[in-house]
C-alpha cells in the first residue's frame, strides 16, 4: 500500500476501542461537510454572491389589505437615471402555486392585491438606493376594497371575496374543507366513562430564519438562465420558473448556495425568484434581490392560526374511546401548501395513541393577511397542542398518571392507525420511559412546591410524505456517485442542505458503504444542472429518502468494486471487504490494498466508475379521498417532559428544563440528531411563551423586526436535554427516521400541562402570556375548590412564601 | 463619499465609501469580506458582530468612519490571529464549534463566534451563565444554543486541560466529532510565515 493511502491517527475510526464495531461511520458524531467553511466565514450564501455588472432589484408592495389595481404608471420610475427595468404583473401573468391543484399566486399582482405587502411591481437599478428611489415614483391607482381579517367573518361574508370561485359563487374565501370520519364516533363517546370538550387557540408564528430571502439571476449568452436562491426546494422553484417565465425547464438552472435557515419558510416559490429571473432576461445583466427583515415577516408562510374544538372520550382504565375535532384555519391571502395543511390538521393526530373512532372537520379560509404555509411540524403542531392538553385533563378526571395513560394507549408496532396509516417501528414507549426517568417524574410530579410543576406530552410525525406534490411515478430521491482515480468519491444530490446536514448524511453513508474516510467523499448538492432530482428539504423526508437513495447508489458501486477485486484475487466477492480505507480478504487479512488501488482495479475492468441510486415510496395510505395525505413510509415519535416555574405575581412562566426523548429510528450522526432535537424543542418553547405573528385589524404586522417578534436569546432558552431513542425502522436507512420536525410538537402542550401541575390552571390558548396566566389564576381563586386538584387553592396560598 | 483608512484582520485598506455607510456595508460591499452577515440591518440579530479593538460590536450599527484608526477583526481574521500567535489551522473555538455540531445553517455563527471569542479573551473559563449572558445579543434560530454552549465549554476546558462532561445524548466518549481534525501546520521547508504580533 502506498504511503499516501495510509490513514493516520485522525481517521474517524481510530478511537474505537475493542473489536470491530458494527459500523465505522454510522452512529458516531461526524463533522459536517461545511462546518469549518461556515465557522471561518468562507461559506458563500446567496447574498454573498456578487457578479460583474450586477443590478439590484426591489419590490413595490401594496399598502392596502384588499384593493383592485386600476392602473400602474411606471414612467417616472423609468426616467430615473440608473433604472434599467420596471416590471408589473402583466409581464408574468401565469399563476402558480406550490400545490399544483391550487395555483392562485402571481409573481406580481395582476388585478388585485390581497394583503398589505402583496407584490405589485419590481425595479432593477444600478444599486439598491436607486431602486428604492424608483419605487417611490411608481404610481399605482388602487380601488380600495373592504378587507376581512377574522376567519369566522371570512367564512360568512359573501360581499367580500378574496378569491373568485367560479364554481361556487360567494365561496371565494373558502380555501379548503375536509371532513373525514373513521369508526363509530358516537358509539365511542357512548362507551366512554368521561368525555371532555374544550376549545383551544393557536395564535400563529413565523419561521424567522436569520438569513433573509435572497435571489440572484444571470442569463448566459446562449439563453440559459441560472438562478441562485435561498430556497429549500430547488426542484419546485425550477418547475415554477419554467411555468411562469414560459421557458423550457432545460433552459433553467437553479442552484441553492449555503442557506441561512428555512424551517419551512423557504419552501414556496417566491416573488423575488421570478422577478430577478425576468429582470435578468430583459436587461441582459445579472440581478440580485435581497429582502429586508420587514419583507421577510410579510412573506411569512408561517404556522397557521387555528381555532380548535376537541371532544375526547376515555374509560376509567385509561383507554381512549373517540376523538372529535373541529378546526378553523386562518390561511391568509393565498393557498400556499394550504390544501395539505388542512388535511394534516386531522390526518397526523392518529398516533402514537390508538383510538377506535375519530372524526375531524377542518376548514381553511382566506383572509387579507400575509399567507400562511408550512412551518416545522406542518399542520400538526396546533392539533397536537390541543389534543395533548385535553388528554392531560382526561388523565386528571380519571385520576390516572399522564404518562401511564399515554403508555396504555400506545398503538404498538407494525400496526395501522384508525385512518389507515401504516405504522412500522415505534419507540414511543421508550421515549416515555426516558423522560419519566430523566425528569424524576415519579418522585417529583405533583410534589413540587407551589409554582413549580412537571408536564408531559407525546407526538408522532412523518418521515417524508408518500405522495409527491405533483403526481408522478419517478423516484422521490436520486443520487449519483462518481469515482475518481485519486481515491475520492464525489456524490451529487438534489437534496437541499439547509443546515440540517443532509450533505453530511450523504457523505457518512457513502463512507460507510465503501469503507472510506469521510474526508474522501465530497458532496455537491442542490444544483439542478448537475444533480439528479430530489424533492427537497421538506416534510422531514431527507434522512429517510436521500439516505435510502445513497445506500442504493453506494451498494451498487461497492458490488462493482468488490467483484473486480475478487476477480483479480481469484476469490469469491463475499471475501472482499471494504472498510477503514482499505480493501482486504476476509479469509486472508494479509491480502490488502487501499481503496484507491481497488478503484483502479475496478476502473480497468469496468471503464469509468460511477453509479446512481434512488428511492421511491411504497404504495401506502387509506383507501379514501385524501387517504394518501399523511401517509409516510415511517413515523417518528417524541415525548417531552418539561419543568416550569410560574411566578404568580407577574404571571410569567419560566421553563427550567426540557427533556426531549425522540425515536429517530437510528441516529446516523447522533450529534446532528441531538442538534435537531434541541433546535426543535427551542422553537416549540418559543412559540408557547414568546412569539406571536400578530397582524392587527388594519392588516399590519404588529412588529416586523427581530426585536419586536421576540425569538428567544441564549438567556431565554432553558436547559435542553436530548435523549435519543433508536427503534430501528425496517425500511429506513440503517433503520433511521426523521429528527428535524417531530421533536417540536410536544413542547407546547407539555408546558401547558406543567403549568397545571404547578398552579392548577389550564392554558388552552397560545401564547402563554403573563396576562392570560394572571386571568386564569384569578378565575381559579374565585371559583370554589374542585376537589380534584392535587393541591387546593387554600393549600396553594399557604405554600406561598 | 470619502476615503477611509481601516485596519482589518491585520491588513491596511484604503476604501472609498459614502459617509453614511456602516462598517458592515464597507466590509461586505466595499471589501468583499462577506463572512460578516446581515440578518436584520438594525442591531437585533448580532450576525454582523466583529471585533473593534478586541471588543465585540455590531458592524451594522457602527458608522465605518468611526472605526478609522481602530483594530478590526472579522470572522475571516480569527484563524489568522490564531496563526500569528503560533497556532496552526483554525482558531480552536472555530474547530470546537464544528466538533460539537454548533454550526447548523451557520448564518448567525460568524457573529456568534466573535462574541464567544471575545468572552474567552476576558474570561478563559466561563460558567454556563456567563456564556449565556455573553451571547445574549446573538440570535440563533437553529440550535437552541445548547451545542454552542457545549462548544465554548469544550474549547475552554481543553485549554485548561480538562475533559468536559458528555452531553445528555451521548452514551460514551468520544461524543464530539474530533475525528479528522484540521491538519496541523508544521511549516514546510522553504516556507516562511510572519510570527507574533502585528
Amino acid at each position: 500500500m502506498a504511503a499516501r493511502d495510509q490513514h493516520g491517527k485522525s481517521a474517524p475510526w481510530s478511537p474505537t476501542p475493542g473489536g470491530e464495531p458494527q459500523f465505522q461511520v454510522v452512529g458516531t458524531a461526524q463533522r459536517k461537510v461545511d462546518g469549518l467553511a461556515k465557522a471561518t466565514g468562507q461559506a458563500l450564501y446567496t447574498d454573498d454572491i456578487r457578479l460583474p455588472g450586477m443590478l439590484h432589484a426591489k419590490i413595490l408592495r401594496s399598502p392596502h389589505a384588499h384593493a383592485r389595481i386600476r392602473s400602474i404608471d411606471c414612467s417616472a420610475a423609468l426616467a430615473l437615471p440608473g433604472v434599467h427595468a420596471v416590471l408589473t404583473g402583466a409581464s408574468m401573468p401565469i399563476k402558480y402555486g406550490v400545490i399544483p391543484w391550487t395555483p392562485d399566486e402571481n409573481a406580481l399582482a395582476v388585478d388585485k392585491v390581497r394583503f398589505i405587502g402583496d407584490e405589485v411591481a419590481a425595479v432593477a437599478a444600478v444599486d439598491e438606493e436607486t431602486a428604492n428611489e424608483a419605487l417611490k415614483r411608481i404610481r399605482v391607482d388602487y380601488e380600495v376594497l373592504p378587507a376581512v381579517f377574522a376567519p369566522e367573518e371570512a367564512l360568512t361574508r359573501t360581499d367580500v371575496q378574496i378569491h373568485e370561485n367560479p364554481e361556487k359563487p360567494g365561496r371565494g374565501n373558502l380555501s379548503k374543507h375536509v371532513r373525514l370520519e373513521f369508526g363509530d364516533v358516537e358509539q365511542g363517546f357512548a362507551s366512554a366513562d368521561v368525555v371532555v370538550e374544550g376549545r383551544y387557540r393557536f395564535h400563529g408564528t413565523t419561521h424567522a430564519p436569520i438569513e433573509p430571502h435572497c435571489a440572484v439571476a444571470q442569463v448566459a449568452p446562449d439563453g440559459v438562465l441560472t438562478l441562485w436562491s435561498a430556497t429549500q426546494i430547488t426542484h419546485y422553484v425550477h418547475r415554477a420558473l419554467a411555468r411562469v417565465l414560459e421557458l423550457p425547464e432545460s433552459q433553467i438552472r437553479v442552484i441553492q448556495p449555503a442557506l441561512g435557515g428555512a424551517f419551512g419558510g423557504k419552501s414556496d416559490p417566491f416573488a423575488l425568484e421570478f422577478c430577478v429571473a425576468k429582470l435578468a432576461l430583459v436587461t441582459g445583466r445579472p440581478v440580485k434581490m435581497l429582502w429586508t427583515r420587514e419583507e421577510v415577516f410579510y412573506a411569512h408562510r408561517g404556522r397557521h392560526p387555528m381555532q380548535l374544538a376537541y371532544k375526547t372520550g376515555i374509560k376509567r382504565d385509561g383507554r381512549l374511546t373517540a376523538v372529535d375535532a373541529k378546526i378553523l384555519i386562518d390561511g391568509g391571502a393565498y393557498s400556499s401548501f394550504g390544501l395539505v395543511t388542512t388535511y394534516y390538521s386531522g390526518q397526523l393526530l392518529t398516533g402514537p395513541y390508538d383510538f377506535p373512532a375519530y372524526r375531524y372537520d377542518s376548514t381553511r379560509v382566506f383572509t387579507n393577511k400575509p399567507p400562511c404555509g408550512p412551518k416545522r411540524g406542518h399542520g400538526s403542531v396546533q392539533p397536537r397542542f390541543a389534543f395533548e392538553v385535553q388528554l392531560d385533563e382526561l388523565c386528571e378526571r380519571i385520576g390516572m398518571d399522564p404518562i401511564e395513560v399515554r403508555r396504555r394507549n400506545w398503538h404498538g408496532e407494525n400496526t395501522q392507525t384508525v385512518n389507515g396509516q401504516r405504522i412500522t417501528s415505534s419507540g414511543f414507549l421508550q421515549c416515555l420511559e426516558a423522560v419519566e426517568r430523566a425528569s424524576g417524574w415519579k418522585q417529583r410530579r405533583g410534589r413540587l412546591p407551589f409554582g413549580r410543576g412537571l408536564g408531559v406530552a407525546g407526538s408522532m410525525y412523518i418521515s417524508g410524505t408518500n405522495y409527491p406534490i405533483y403526481p408522478n411515478k419517478m423516484p422521490q430521491a436520486g443520487i449519483q456517485l462518481k469515482v475518481d482515480r485519486s481515491g475520492l468519491v464525489m456524490a451529487f444530490t438534489g437534496g437541499n442542505d439547509i443546515g440540517q446536514g443532509s450533505s453530511t448524511l450523504v457523505r457518512s453513508i457513502v463512507a460507510e458503504e465503501l469503507g472510506l474516510d469521510p474526508r474522501d467523499v465530497r458532496v455537491l448538492a442542490a444544483d439542478t444542472d448537475l444533480c439528479p432530482v430530489d424533492l427537497g428539504a421538506y416534510s422531514s423526508r431527507v434522512t429517510f429518502m436521500v439516505g435510502n437513495a445513497t445506500i442504493d447508489a453506494a451498494r451498487k458501486l461497492r458490488r462493482l468494486i468488490q467483484g473486480a477485486v475478487a476477480d483479480s484475487w481469484q476469490v469469491s466477492p463475499q471475501r472482499v471487504f471494504m472498510g477503514r480505507g482499505e480493501v482486504f480478504d476476509l479469509e486472508d487479512r494479509s491480502r490488502r490494498i487501499s481503496t484507491r488501488e481497488a478503484f483502479h482495479i475496478a476502473e480497468e475492468r469496468h471503464d469509468t466508475l460511477g453509479s446512481t441510486g434512488s428511492y421511491n415510496t411504497p404504495t401506502l395510505g387509506g383507501d379514501y379521498r385524501g387517504g394518501t395525505i399523511g401517509a409516510s413510509p415511517a413515523y417518528s415519535f417524541t415525548a417531552h417532559a418539561v419543568e416550569v416555574q410560574v411566578d404568580t405575581e407577574t404571571g410569567r412562566i419560566r421553563v427550567e428544563n426540557c427533556w426531549i426523548a425522540h425515536d429517530c429510528g437510528r441516529a446516523i450522526n447522533p450529534m446532528l440528531v441531538a442538534g435537531q432535537m434541541e433546535g426543535s424543542a427551542y422553537m416549540g418553547i418559543a412559540e408557547a411563551l414568546m412569539e406571536e405573528h400578530d397582524i392587527n385589524r388594519h392588516g399590519l404586522h404588529a412588529g416586523p423586526s427581530l426585536l419586536d417578534y421576540r425569538i428567544p436569546t441564549s438567556v431565554d432558552t432553558p436547559e435542553l436535554h436530548a435523549l435519543i431513542v433508536e427503534s430501528l425502522d425496517p425500511e429506513g436507512p440503517y433503520g433511521a427516521k426523521e429528527a428535524g420536525e417531530g421533536p417540536l410538537h410536544p413542547a407546547l402542550p407539555a408546558i401547558s400541562n406543567a403549568v397545571f401541575d404547578a398552579v392548577g390552571i389550564r392554558l388552552r390558548e397560545l401564547p402563554f402570556s403573563p396576562g392570560k396566566v394572571l386571568d386564569l389564576l384569578e378565575q381559579r381563586a374565585a371559583s370554589s375548590p374542585s376537589g380534584r386538584l392535587h393541591r387546593t387553592p387554600s393549600a396553594l396560598e399557604e405554600a406561598r412564601p | 463619499m470619502r476615503v477611509l483608512r481601516l485596519e482589518i484582520n491585520g491588513d491596511h485598506h484604503e476604501v472609498g465609501a459614502p459617509d453614511h455607510w456602516t462598517l458592515l456595508e464597507v466590509l461586505r460591499y466595499g471589501l468583499g469580506l462577506t463572512g460578516s452577515k446581515q440578518g436584520c440591518d438594525k442591531g437585533d440579530c448580532g450576525a454582523c458582530t466583529v471585533h473593534v479593538n478586541g471588543r465585540p460590536v455590531l458592524a451594522c450599527m457602527t458608522l465605518a468612519v468611526l472605526t478609522e484608526g481602530a483594530r478590526i477583526t472579522t470572522i475571516e481574521g480569527l484563524a489568522g490571529e490564531h496563526r500569528r500567535r503560533g497556532g496552526a489551522g483554525v482558531d480552536p473555538l472555530q474547530d470546537a464549534f464544528d466538533r460539537c455540531g454548533a454550526l447548523q445553517c451557520g448564518f448567525c455563527q460568524p457573529g456568534m463566534l466573535m462574541s464567544a471569542r471575545a468572552l474567552l479573551e476576558r474570561e478563559p473559563d466561563p460558567s454556563r451563565e456567563q456564556i449565556r449572558q455573553a451571547l445574549s445579543g446573538n440570535l440563533c434560530r437553529c440550535t437552541g444554543y445548547t451545542q454552542i454552549f457545549q462548544a465554548i465549554e469544550l474549547c475552554a476546558a481543553e485549554r485548561a486541560g480538562r475533559t468536559p462532561a458528555p452531553p445528555s445524548w451521548s452514551a460514551q466518549p468520544p461524543w464530539d466529532a474530533r475525528s479528522h481534525s484540521a491538519p496541523d501546520a508544521e511549516p514546510a521547508p522553504g516556507v516562511s510565515l510572519p510570527q507574533g504580533g502585528r
